[in-house]
């Protein structure tokens, strides 16, 4: 394992070996459209007949829908069709969003459009199809509704009271889930712990904004039986899936393509209601339908995340060592678990991470999942891990200052040693091999504590108050199907990549994969260029299109890289063994004596030139008569590949903010930020930097200023990018990134997961630096978003 | 109601709706899809393109009040090579993920090469502060400006000597 030669490895500079892509900074073949704004985003796709969806969205929490006039709507020039739940019901089956391995979890079914009532301000009600967009809108303004309001569950605090209002009364009650795992005798040990620190965090409800909203055009094509939809998500074959199973189709009579997406981080792989009642009219019409999410529509009903409150005990002994956790977790979900990978899973992440750094004894995490009046909630970027990582690495720092002790000495006291492995966490988690000691080291070789301590005490003294902190994290990486397979969902763990050589000695490369601007198709190439032995620009690479790639997974939980990237080198070294076996019948030469380098055969041993890929490609495709008539010639191979030891690959790493908070005004000012993280074999360093420093923006923006807010009565009241802040370029720091790298064994490349390290890690780094500034005055923040009332608030200014 | 005016140095005359906006015109009716609406109100700068030499916002724009008007949008900027060395910066330092914001992003950019040749990295996040970008943290963007803004000074100076500088393609 891990014996892929890598110029490192033979001892070269990554320049001087070519063909060696691995490990190097090369830029993305795709960025030059992206750049000149020639990219194809699902919303540029315009396709003949093509009717425009628009939504009627409850304007309520919580309502009874008593009736629907649609007459005014269809007499609005332009308008050609409208929808209600009861007309999708009869082509569309409901869904249940559980999974099995959930042990207990309960949702109620959901349907395109709702029924009879509406669960959620937002929601899709009636659907208006027109021959423009602006039309479909004023057909939904021409829509009357009869609304019986109910009364809203909104607070999750009281969720699961008597008396409170139950969202779907056939459940029983709000619970959607609940798990607890336990290790060692936490109420002994903490009672006889030298120190119990506790604290109630709390994390804001915050959503994705991805800047291309959701996007569908789906087209049924009743002559050939075809439902074709082009869809901006990360994962193709689990909605061909989803839509042939609720439309009654086959899989093969659906086909998902997905050319450039603006953005996902989660938001685009879940099934959203409105988007297959896009797919369910389409059924319907034979003709194509697009539905293209305005920024209202994308606040209200994008998957939002995060609703949690958090009440965190840690008990340590006197010499700093960790005695255990004991964690109780709440989380408001919305009116419906998502569906397929359910809303259950923040929640499940808690519980798996919280201590994840650590060796310690004694755990106990509680999480409960509950329904509220608001909009669904589930998987975004770093899911649970940027509340696991706040909560451990708040309680650590308060630890420390209560001893009187460096934080960083308490963490080096218990970090998992880097010799340890293999580890298995208090809460079941299994550690192939991680780094935090080693990263610990990197880390401080990056941040300059004793330069940034003494500014922080020169500062102080003229009414300046900066802070540094750290947070040390644990990522989930290359999911197996302990994830979701074992649950019982159609959604793939394996992924596959066919890579073929063309006559002109030309790689095409298709793969299960997806790209959303991580640059998955740039490390592709790059693989597969390393793999087969050709210049990078001679291979190309096709994801997103159901009928056109091996089935897989699609892109998300950190999966590109190491499932994707693996099968794609597994199939590019078989394509090249195939190649020399060619090669080695038409050189009259043992093939394991070439090799091909720079698209060229050479003799292994001089490294001398003997063919080049073109004219193999010209003879096997064009004079095949010429080779011996038993040769296999088949210039194609796929490979698929799965993890198979460890249900994860785990990741590691930590960050540290440094941060100047104004206790006049509450303003927080983000100076710099460093990040090390260990994502394993990186194989290129200038993506997994970018992916890094984006992740750190998008936790820095969940700690500082992104927050769904709700009223009482369940009105979202952030509706507009002026309402709802997001991070801009202005008030974000300059992000260091340094990498350890510990490959897995489980691949012969190494990779493991590096997209949401960054956002695993910010928002506790940020928590620590904002409370490490205020803790001369007394103040400490643990809500996020950190707004200047709630820091003013904790200074007594308000 | 009838417009004529100038989009990348063409001549184009079109009947629009007193309500469709500058973004919606470019994308729906001349089929120009590097522009992006991404928010609609005026805050995420994805719908950015220049008109009668200064950036707007195409979402806040009526196509009406253009007649008359000079329309650059991603594509005849691009076409012009006034930017290919930012472009190639871009391209160099990942500063574009998944692109949405970019075209945007490369608009709002250019002005600063345009009008700000002395800005620094903090007057070029406060230029680009009106661009969101949800993927990269800006960094990246910030250098690519920053790095055409110091290769152009460099070509300033050298071409001093020389007389006349244009704002044209300078690769």
């Amino acid at each position: 394992m891990n014996e892929i030669p890598t110029p490192a490895s033979i001892g070269l500079s990554r320049e001087d070996l070519p063909n060696s892509y691995i490990g190097r900074s090369v830029p993305r073949p795709s960025l030059p459209k992206l750049v000149q704004g020639r990219a194809t985003y699902t919303d540029d796709v315009v396709l003949p007949r093509m009717l425009h969806a628009a939504f009627l969205r409850s304007p309520h929490a919580h309502a009874r829908i008593l009736a629907i006039r649609i007459e005014a709507a269809l007499a609005v020039p332009g308008v050609v069709r409208v929808f209600t739940g009861a007309d999708l019901a009869k082509v569309c089956d409901p869904w249940v969003a559980v999974l099995d391995h959930l042990k207990g979890m309960k949702s109620a079914p959901q349907h395109p459009l709702p029924l009879d009532r509406a669960t959620w301000q937002g929601e899709a009600v009636v659907a208006v199809l027109a021959d423009t967009r602006a039309a479909a809108e004023d057909g939904v303004a021409a829509i009357e509704v009869d609304w019986d309001p109910l009364p809203a569950q909104t607070d999750m605090e009281t969720a699961l009271d008597a008396g409170t209002v139950v969202i779907h009364p056939e459940l029983g009650d709000n619970l959607v889930f609940t798990r607890t795992a336990t290790k060692g005798d936490v109420d002994a040990a903490f009672a006889a712990a030298h120190k119990v620190v506790e604290a109630t965090f709390v994390t804001g409800r915050h959503t994705g904004v991805t800047l291309e909203p959701r996007s569908i055009i789906a087209d049924y094509n009743r002559a050939d039986g075809m439902l074709t939809v082009h869809q901006a998500t990360q994962a193709p074959h689990m909605m061909q899936n989803v839509f042939a199973k609720h439309l009654r189709l086959e899989e093969s009579q659906v086909r998902v393509i997905c050319k450039d997406v603006g953005g996902s981080f989660g938001i685009k792989v879940h099934v959203y209601p409105d988007e297959v009642a896009v797919a369910a009219m389409a059924r319907v019409l034979g003709r194509p339908v697009k539905f293209i999410a305005d920024r209202f529509e994308s606040f209200a009903s994008d998957i939002h995340a995060r609703d949690h409150r958090i009440k965190a005990r840690m008990a340590v002994n006197a010499d700093g060592t960790i005695i255990g956790f004991d964690v109780d977790d709440l989380t408001g979900i919305g009116p419906y678990s998502v569906y397929p990978r359910t809303s259950a899973m923040e929640g499940n992440q808690v519980v798996n991470l919280v201590g994840g750094p650590y060796d310690f004894a004694h755990y106990r995490c509680t999480t409960r999942v509950v329904l509220q009046n608001k909009a669904p909630t589930c998987q975004y970027r770093a899911v649970g891990h940027p509340i696991a990582t706040a909560v451990t690495e708040g309680l650590v720092e308060m630890a420390a200052r209560e001893l009187g002790m460096d934080a960083l000495d308490l963490r080096r006291r218990n970090m998992i040693r880097d010799d340890a492995y293999p580890f298995t966490s208090p809460p079941g988690m299994r550690f192939e091999g991680l780094s935090h000691h080693a990263s610990l080291d990197k880390l401080l070789e990056m941040v300059p504590v004793a330069r940034i301590r003494a500014d922080q005490a020169e500062q102080r003294a003229i009414g300046v108050h900066r802070g540094l902190g750290f947070a040390a994290f644990i990522e989930l990486t290359n999911p197996s199907p302990f994830m979701y397979g074992i649950g019982g969902a159609r959604i793939s763990a394996q992924d596959g990549c066919t890579v073929r050589m063309d006559p002109d000695g030309s790689v095409v490369a298709s793969s299960g994969v997806t790209e959303q601007g991580q640059g998955t198709e740039a490390i592709l190439a790059q693989i597969v260029a390393h793999g087969v032995g050709v210049p990078v620009e001679r291979v190309k690479i096709i994801t997103g299109d159901t009928l056109n790639t091996p089935y897989g997974g699609g892109t998300w939980a950190c999966r590109g890289a190491g499932i994707g990237g693996e099968a794609a080198l597994q199939s590019a070294l078989a394509l090249k063994a195939q190649i020399l076996e060619v090669a080695g019948a038409m050189l009259q030469a043992a093939p394991e004596s070439l090799d091909i380098v720079m698209g060229h055969i050479t003799d292994r041993a001089s490294g001398a030139q003997r063919m080049s890929l073109h004219e193999l490609g010209r003879i096997v495709y064009f004079r095949g008569d010429t080779l011996p008539r038993d040769l296999p010639r088949e210039l194609v191979q796929t490979r698929h590949f799965i993890t198979k030891e460890y249900p994860f690959a785990f990741t590691n790493g930590i960050q540290a903010c440094w941060a100047e908070v104004d206790t006049d005004t509450g303003m927080v000012k983000l100076l710099e930020h460093w990040v090390v993280e260990d994502c394993g074999r990186v194989v290129n360093p200038l993506l997994v930097d970018e992916q890094v420093r984006g992740g750190v923006v998008q936790g820095l923006g969940g700690a500082l200023y992104e927050h769904c807010v709700y009223d009482e009565r369940g009105n979202l009241l952030t509706t507009t990018m002026a309402d709802y802040l997001v991070p801009m370029s202005a008030e974000m720091p300059d992000i260091h990134v340094g990498h350890v790298e510990t490959p897995t064994k489980e691949s012969l490349l190494g990779a493991k997961g590096a997209g949401e390290a960054g956002t695993a890690g910010a928002p506790g780094a940020l928590m620590n630096a904002i409370n490490d500034a205020l803790a001369p005055l007394g103040a400490r923040v643990l809500e996020q978003p950190f707004t200047p009332a709630r820091i003013l608030a904790a200074l007594g200014r308000i | 109601m009838m417009i004529t005016l100038t989009v990348n140095g063409e001549r184009v005359t079109r009947h629009v709706e007193p309500r469709r906006h500058l973004i919606d015109f470019l994308r729906l009716d001349l089929g120009l899809t590097g522009s992006h609406a991404g928010c609609e109100h005026g805050v995420c700068g994805a719908c950015t393109v220049r008109v009668d030499g200064e950036i707007v916002r195409g979402c806040l724009v009526l196509a009406a009040s253009l007649d008359g008007a000079e329309v650059t949008t991603i594509e005849g900027l691009t076409d012009s090579g006034e930017v290919a060395d930012l472009q190639d910066q871009f391209v160099a330092r990942n500063a574009a993920q998944c692109g949405f914001c970019t075209p945007g992003m490369v608009m709002a950019a250019a002005d600063i090469l345009a009008h700000h040749a002395d800005a620094d990295r903090a007057a070029i996040r406060e230029h680009l502060a009106g661009n969101y970008c949800r993927c990269t943290g800006y960094q990246a963007i910030v250098e690519a400006v920053a790095a055409t803004l110091s290769e152009r000074a460099i070509h300033t100076s050298a071409d001093a000597g020389r007389g006349d500088r244009t704002r044209e393609a300078r690769r």
